[in-house]
């Protein structure tokens, strides 16, 4: 093609010390352009693209605005050609209003004029049809405002060249319809797009074109149009693999936890949970899905003992007694001791799972510190634990005593997920368990929930991903601010059907 | 009745005002990030630079002119505590040292700086084991002329050296440029969010020192205005207390916004002071009266962090340093 590209990479290298992170990266992308960057985790997408935006400087290559060559030495000089990156984790001051996050960094002196700025943001997204209040604060906004403003603030500055980095991670689908709707306006404005990801539906049905990385290594370039889901599966992992989760049939269906009417609020008084109810039966897979910040996590963690309730009360039925057990404002550590085998994994696992600066081993005893007789610890079991997990699991790790911290977030969340497995729980509670794992560790995640299930454990799964959930889980309950907005046989349901559960705020009964 | 009224009122500006340079340097500080605990010995070395810049000029020459007299120790004390704050800053924002550390580091060694400086210079030069500035301390004194003759309205209003008002024109200053100007936005971007103020083309670097250097010169004026003005030119070890802790009380209690420090200085200033216009005080009673402002920050933290609206807090990256590398 005879068109100069809009921005183009040649041989680009980069090293973080030893680790080589990027390794003679050469892709182009066009005017009028999407270009979809795909990779599995930790494949260098994001540093390449932090390159670009000037966050990281390459070792190696040169980087080609318009056919002519140019140094990007920070987010400023990124700016000044054009170039706009949208981060994962937004970058933007949660106390600053959407306005004063948009101006930021801007170079005139003086006052700030905010009134005229917020009338340019309206200009903006009236053109694009964004739908956001410039006056709203940023910690007042829910995830996809804040990356409107985030689209908003690079479209401000003039961008040419937008680089979205996973962007619908943390959408519901139809946020990312709008989005995508978004994006393509802008492709027609003949903006150039790149758009990294790990969601091949995405990639087939928004870009024009798909690069592939595979461990900081160019595989290739293709036209959307003229590939499929198992060609760049196979470009991504390197080898064939089939993306099919098997699910088996429920087996032995017996009622294990019964969430009876509970309610909880925050400290300021909103409600977190409003009036929910379910049961959660041994040997299936009870999915919830809802937007980020529903109640997902304050459910749980009601369970696990973590949040107390005003009122409700949760009953654990015990499979060897038959003994029905309250749950409600016991901590943890009493569930425990009365013989509930609990085992949860929150979504902060370096914050509520696991201590990222303690070793493998150390981590393993966490759960199991309680047990030594003498004052000294016990720890020649942890230890044989962790060299288990570490290879059943195939964590990449230097040793048992590396800090968890250092480990990659795939090998963190097989080590937590291993921990928790290994206590045989009869209840299993796991939130977002794949976030940010690649492929191969998500489907083996998958692979030991489904086992949990076929030996009998009642497993909660939080998902965010309908496809997995749709394909995971036997039901699905669906949470909207607090409330349980229906649950519905995964076998049955569709995608488009749970999207609309999660944004309904009346409660509906729709019990499969 | 009123004339006392108009002298309780006097007492507490006059001890609020080195209160009102320290927060206001604090705050500024702490809006790019920096918890400077240093804060107390930097007023201390504010102090001890201006009587030596003083005590050196008013040795060298018969004749003193009135400028040079209050612009020598001005110079010395920003150079002075200036120094300190780029020590601070070099510490905690290029080698990135636990702030905490330097910072209470830095007080202590200010305060035995001040004291070892005070002390021999005393004992070197001064008449009866104190060296009294008294030229310098009646320029740095000297109060609008018609003052004394509008009664309580001049005692309140009037009766002040000019570094009482510089003092009050600082916060006011300091707050328009944080609340409105791009300056100000950016700083608070630095001190909320590095990683996003840097993503969006700032120097956080330069902030982070800028902003430590000055509010450190600002909160050194704080000492220095305490020995020209307050005490009259007469340097005494350890005699400015714990002022400067104080100071970093009025930071929370004004919840890091100068204007409202200027009202609360002032409110800190009379709680220090009201034991003495209370009759028939027991020493140790004083000394609980002396509590007050502390009871007051504690009462204004507990009431803040009950109604937990995210304006009120600290910003958000205090306390840590910044690396753009780090993941």
């Amino acid at each position: 093609m005879s068109e100069t590209p809009a921005l183009e990479l040649r041989h680009i290298s980069k090293r973080f010390g030893s680790v080589i992170a990027n390794h003679d990266v050469s892709m182009s992308v066009r005017k009028g352009e999407i270009l979809s960057v795909l990779g599995e985790n930790g494949s260098g997408k994001t540093t390449l693209m932090n390159m670009i935006a000037g966050i990281y400087y390459p070792d190696d290559g040169q980087i080609l605005i318009n056919g002519s060559e140019v140094v990007i030495r920070s987010p400023k000089d990124a700016y000044e050609h054009k170039i706009g990156m949208i981060h994962q984790h937004f970058k933007l001051v949660e106390v600053f209003t959407a306005t004063e996050n948009i101006v930021l960094g801007l170079r005139d002196k003086g006052r700030i004029d905010l009134k005229k700025a917020a009338e340019n943001i309206r200009e903006i997204s009236g053109k694009y049809g964004f739908d956001i209040d410039p006056d709203k604060k940023i910690y007042q906004m829910s995830v996809s405002e804040k990356q409107t403003v985030e689209i908003i603030k690079v479209l401000y500055r003039g961008a040419d060249i937008l680089i979205l980095d996973e962007p619908t991670a943390v959408l519901t689908p139809q946020e990312t319809q709008k989005l995508f709707a978004v994006l393509r306006r802008m492709r027609d404005d003949g903006k150039a797009i790149i758009i990294i990801t790990h969601k091949l539906h995405e990639v087939l049905s928004l870009s024009d074109r798909v690069s592939v990385l595979r461990k900081g290594e160019h595989i290739a370039t293709v036209v959307t149009a003229e590939t499929s889901e198992s060609a760049l599966t196979e470009m991504m992992v390197g080898k064939k693999i089939s993306l099919n989760i098997n699910r088996s049939e429920p087996k032995n269906l017996t009622e294990r936890l019964m969430v009876k009417n509970i309610n909880c609020s925050s400290r300021e008084g909103v409600k977190l949970l409003d009036n929910v109810s379910f049961t959660a039966r041994s040997g299936e897979i009870l999915g919830i899905a809802g937007i980020a910040g529903s109640g997902q996590r304050e459910l749980l963690e009601s369970i696990a003992g973590l949040q107390h309730l005003d009122s409700g009360e949760i009953l654990y039925l015990d499979p060897k007694t038959g003994k029905e057990e309250n749950l409600r404002d016991k901590t943890p550590l009493q569930i425990r001791e009365m013989g509930v085998r609990l085992s949860f994994v929150p979504e902060d696992r370096l914050g509520m799972g696991l201590v990222g600066n303690m070793d493998i081993a150390d981590n393993m005893m966490l759960r199991s510190y309680r047990r030594g007789k003498s004052i000294f610890l016990e720890k020649k079991q942890p230890r044989t634990l962790a060299e288990e997990i570490i290879k059943q699991l195939e964590v990449v790790t230097p040793g048992v005593s590396t800090p968890v911290r250092r480990l990659s977030g795939g090998n963190v969340q097989k080590v937590l997920v291993g921990r928790e497995i290994a206590s045989s729980p009869s209840v299993l509670m796991a939130a977002y368990p794949v976030r940010g794992l690649d492929i191969n560790s998500s489907y083996l995640i998958y692979k030991l929930l489904n086992e949990q299930k076929e030996n009998g454990v009642a497993v909660i799964f939080v998902g965010e991903d309908l496809d997995v959930l749709l394909e995971l889980c036997d039901r699905i309950m669906v949470i909207g601010s607090g409330k349980i907005t229906g649950i519905v046989d995964a076998r049955g349901a569709t995608k488009e059907e749970i999207g609309l559960l999660m944004t309904k705020t009346e409660g509906g009964e729709m019990y499969a | 009745m009123l004339e006392t009224l108009a002298l309780v009122i006097q007492r507490a500006v006059v001890q609020g005002i080195p209160l009102l340079y320290g927060s206001t340097g604090e705050i500024i500080t702490e809006k790019s990030g920096n918890l400077n605990l240093g804060i107390p010995g930097i007023m201390y070395v504010g102090g001890i630079s201006g009587v030596i810049g003083a005590f050196f000029y008013e040795r060298s020459t018969e004749n003193p002119s009135s400028v040079l007299l209050v612009l020598i120790p001005l110079l010395a004390s920003l150079l002075g505590s200036g120094l300190m704050a780029l020590i601070y800053s070099f510490l905690t924002i290029t080698l990135r040292a636990n702030q905490n550390v330097t910072g209470l580091t830095l007080t202590i060694f200010g305060t035995g700086f001040g004291n070892f400086f005070g002390g021999s210079m005393a004992q070197l030069f001064g008449e009866g084991g104190s060296i009294a500035l008294t030229k310098t301390s009646l320029a740095f004194q000297t109060s609008l002329p018609f003052a004394e003759k509008l009664g309580a309205v001049g005692t309140i209003f009037f009766s002040y050296g000019f570094l009482a008002y510089l003092a009050i024109i600082i916060a006011l200053v300091a707050s328009y440029v944080l609340k409105k100007t791009r300056v100000g936005l950016q700083l608070r971007a630095v001190g909320e969010n590095p990683a996003t103020a840097d993503a969006a083309g700032i120097n956080v670097t330069r902030y982070k020192y800028a902003a430590t250097i000055i509010g450190g010169a600002i909160a050194g004026l704080g000492g220095l205005y305490f020995v020209m003005d307050y005490t009259s030119g007469v340097w005494t070890n350890g005699g400015f207390g714990d002022r400067g802790w104080l100071a970093i009380a009025l930071v929370i209690f004004a919840l890091w916004k100068p204007n409202v420090s200027i009202l609360g200085s002032i409110l800190f200033g009379g709680l220090y002071v009201i034991y003495l216009f209370i009759p028939n005080l027991a020493r140790s009673t004083q000394e609980l009266f002396k509590m007050l402002p502390y009871v007051v920050t504690i009462i204004v933290l507990i009431v803040v962090s009950m109604r937990k609206k995210r304006e009120y807090q600290p910003p958000e990256h205090l306390g840590l340093s910044y690396f753009r590398e780090e993941r």
